[in-house]
């Protein structure tokens, strides 16, 4: 009986890694075939502020197009990002240049921009303070400000609300709102619906949000420098907190990412889905900006 | 662990077993090989699992060359500026940790003394299918309820802005009071019958019986009911992470934000680039939390070993 225990035990983890190998071997298969781009199914992840959007398209798509299958997934810009470049994803989404991020190699990535997002500061409604200017704002997020009287507002201690290091919103709000000035410490949270509870709960909160998550009244959506935040705003180069959405590829798309990408830039897609989940299309931006932050003129 | 062969079971059925032998030798052998994958299988999923938080997390300190002693003693957490002082994380941890142990265990040893000691049957009954419910509520629940009524209402009674250790004390003590309730209510219930009579037949009062007899025979039980209770606080992430604030400072008092590791690594671990020391520097947290609850189960098996000396 013991010998048939421990030839029973031996047989059984032999199984148990040939299991594993196959489970191995068959992921190595996924990553081939997405390279050759002939399947005719796709994986898009990443940034989980794009998602809904690519969700919502890929589901229209597959409908159209009998036989494909795309599957989007989350994860956050960073695993969008160098889950493309490694081959496991087909598309990787990112609210941020490749060229921003560290470890990416960004050269190795084609980037598509798929839609535009307008971001600005929001404010709870205690405050009494809705346009600030720039100067003011950085003050506000660095320290130097702590109170919303000392901007004319209500007597009210200001609380931030920031998004954890890495994140594609507080990367552009640093970037173009506090024109790169590190935002001091304060609660952090990294989903913009409980971001936004947060500020609406809490006097005298501010934080900054996408402009599709001001679609109530509970926080006030701050101007900046008196320029209201607005899609037009953002179009015309006047109102300065935006970022593209990004779609990478590692190298030029082929088949199914090729049409997929086509499908979510054109007109159908940019002026139903995109505006529809508060995105500015790309066709209507009379601006240019480039990985550097450079602002051009279309 | 022995498994019996059938040869040994019953001899009266020697006969049967010479007719019926083989196949229930066969039925028995693949019920025994099954049986030895499935162990094989969770001892071999475990293993890995270790090992290869071991690889990721060391990473940190072989490639991008932080040392370990600034990663525990270091006080200042800041993957934007490359510092990476997990003090004030651990801190965060082991505060939520303790107190919602020291919220959680006289309400649990409460309900398991009704439950074990004072409720008749039928009261068992009821009270059962309620802690059970308290178990599956999932832990975005309690986060979700703890943002909307426990924050505000620490700002506007307690002071504050509501968000930190005292929101997320509650929270996770009531998430691991059911924990800590039903393994106290095993222990209560494997307290020998005799015991309590012979208290009472010595004229004690219940509640002495209660006290000095009952408590101390179930302690190892309660003990490690509250160990194991700790582990799932020291482990949660969702729930903390909606109340506590999230800011990587030491917790200057109860009711300003602070962060533990789980929730750094949740809030962060997506936006960070496979492969850089951000990156790393969140599976060291994983390390860290790894390691701790290694300890946490051999704290948990030295009280019970103590228990069965």
């Amino acid at each position: 009986m013991k010998g048939l225990k421990v030839i029973s035990g031996i047989l059984v983890s032999i199984f148990c890694l040939i299991g594993l190998a196959a489970c191995g071997s068959q992921s190595q298969s996924h990553t081939t075939g997405a390279a050759d781009q002939q399947a005719s199914s796709i994986v898009a992840g990443g940034s989980t502020a794009l998602q809904p959007l690519v969700s919502a398209a890929a589901e229209v798509f597959m409908n159209q197009n009998a036989g494909t299958n795309i599957e989007v997934q989350g994860g956050g810009s960073g695993t969008g990002l160098s889950e493309v470049a490694k081959g496991n994803f087909d598309i990787g989404n990112s609210d941020v240049f490749a060229e921003e991020k560290d470890g990416i190699p960004a050269e190795e990535l084609v980037d598509h921009k798929v839609a535009v997002v307008g971001m600005t500061a929001a404010i709870n409604k205690d405050a009494g303070v809705t346009n600030l200017s720039k100067a003011d704002l950085i003050k506000v997020f660095t320290g130097q400000v702590t109170n919303w009287k000392q901007l004319g507002g209500h007597d009210q201690k200001i609380t931030l609300v920031n998004r954890p290091d890495g994140s594609g919103t507080l990367a552009t709000f640093v970037k173009y709102g506090l024109d790169g000035h590190k935002p001091a410490k304060g609660i952090t949270q990294d989903a913009s619906e409980t971001v936004k509870k947060i500020i609406a709960q809490t006097p005298g909160a501010i934080g900054y949000l996408a402009f599709s998550y001001f679609n109530d009244d509970s926080v006030v959506k701050a101007s900046i420098d008196g320029v209201e935040a607005t899609n037009e705003n953002v179009q015309n180069g006047k109102f300065p907190i935006w970022a593209y959405e990004h779609m990478y590829t590692k190298g030029q798309p082929k088949g199914l990412t090729k049409q997929f990408l086509d499908y979510i830039l054109s007109d159908d897609v940019q002026y139903t889905l995109v505006a529809e989940q508060g995105y500015i299309p790309m066709s209507g931006m009379k601006v240019e900006r480039d990985a550097e932050g450079n602002l051009t003129k279309k | 662990m022995t498994i019996q062969s059938p040869h040994s079971k019953d001899l009266s059925q020697t006969n049967h077993w010479l007719l019926e032998g083989m196949k229930r030798y066969r039925r028995d052998l693949g019920a025994h090989i099954f049986i030895y994958a499935v162990a094989i299988f969770i001892i071999l999923a475990s293993l890995s699992l270790t090992i290869f938080l071991i690889t990721k997390g060391v990473q940190l300190f072989t490639h991008d060359g932080v040392s370990l002693f600034t990663m525990i003693f270091g006080s200042v957490w800041d993957l934007h500026d490359g510092k990476y002082g997990a003090l004030p994380l651990i801190a965060g941890s082991f505060a939520v940790t303790v107190l919602a142990a020291l919220f959680a265990t006289p309400l649990s040893i409460g309900t398991a003394l009704f439950m074990g000691e004072i409720a008749n049957k039928r009261g068992r009954k009821w009270m059962q299918p309620v802690i059970e419910m308290l178990v599956g509520i999932p832990s975005v629940v309690y986060g979700f309820i703890g943002l909307t009524v426990i924050v505000p209402f620490i700002r506007e009674h307690i002071g504050g802005i509501g968000f930190g250790l005292l929101a997320s004390l509650i929270v996770v003590g009531v998430m691991i009071a059911p924990t800590i309730i039903s393994i106290t209510v095993d222990g209560l219930l494997g307290v020998d019958q005799s015991l309590r009579e012979g208290s009472y037949a010595l004229g004690a009062t219940r509640w002495q019986m209660i006290s000095r007899v009952v408590i101390p025979a179930a302690s190892p039980a309660i003990l490690s009911a509250i160990l194991l209770g700790m582990a799932r606080a020291f482990g949660e992430a969702l729930a903390v992470q909606m109340v506590i604030g999230n800011t990587a400072v030491f917790p200057k008092s109860l009711v300003y934000p602070a962060a533990t590791l789980t929730t750094t690594i949740t809030s962060s671990l997506g936006e960070t680039v496979e492969g850089s020391t951000a990156n790393h520097s969140l599976w060291a947290l994983g390390l860290i939390l790894l390691a701790m609850s290694y300890v946490f189960i051999l704290v948990i098996r030295w009280i019970g070993r103590k228990r069965n000396a």
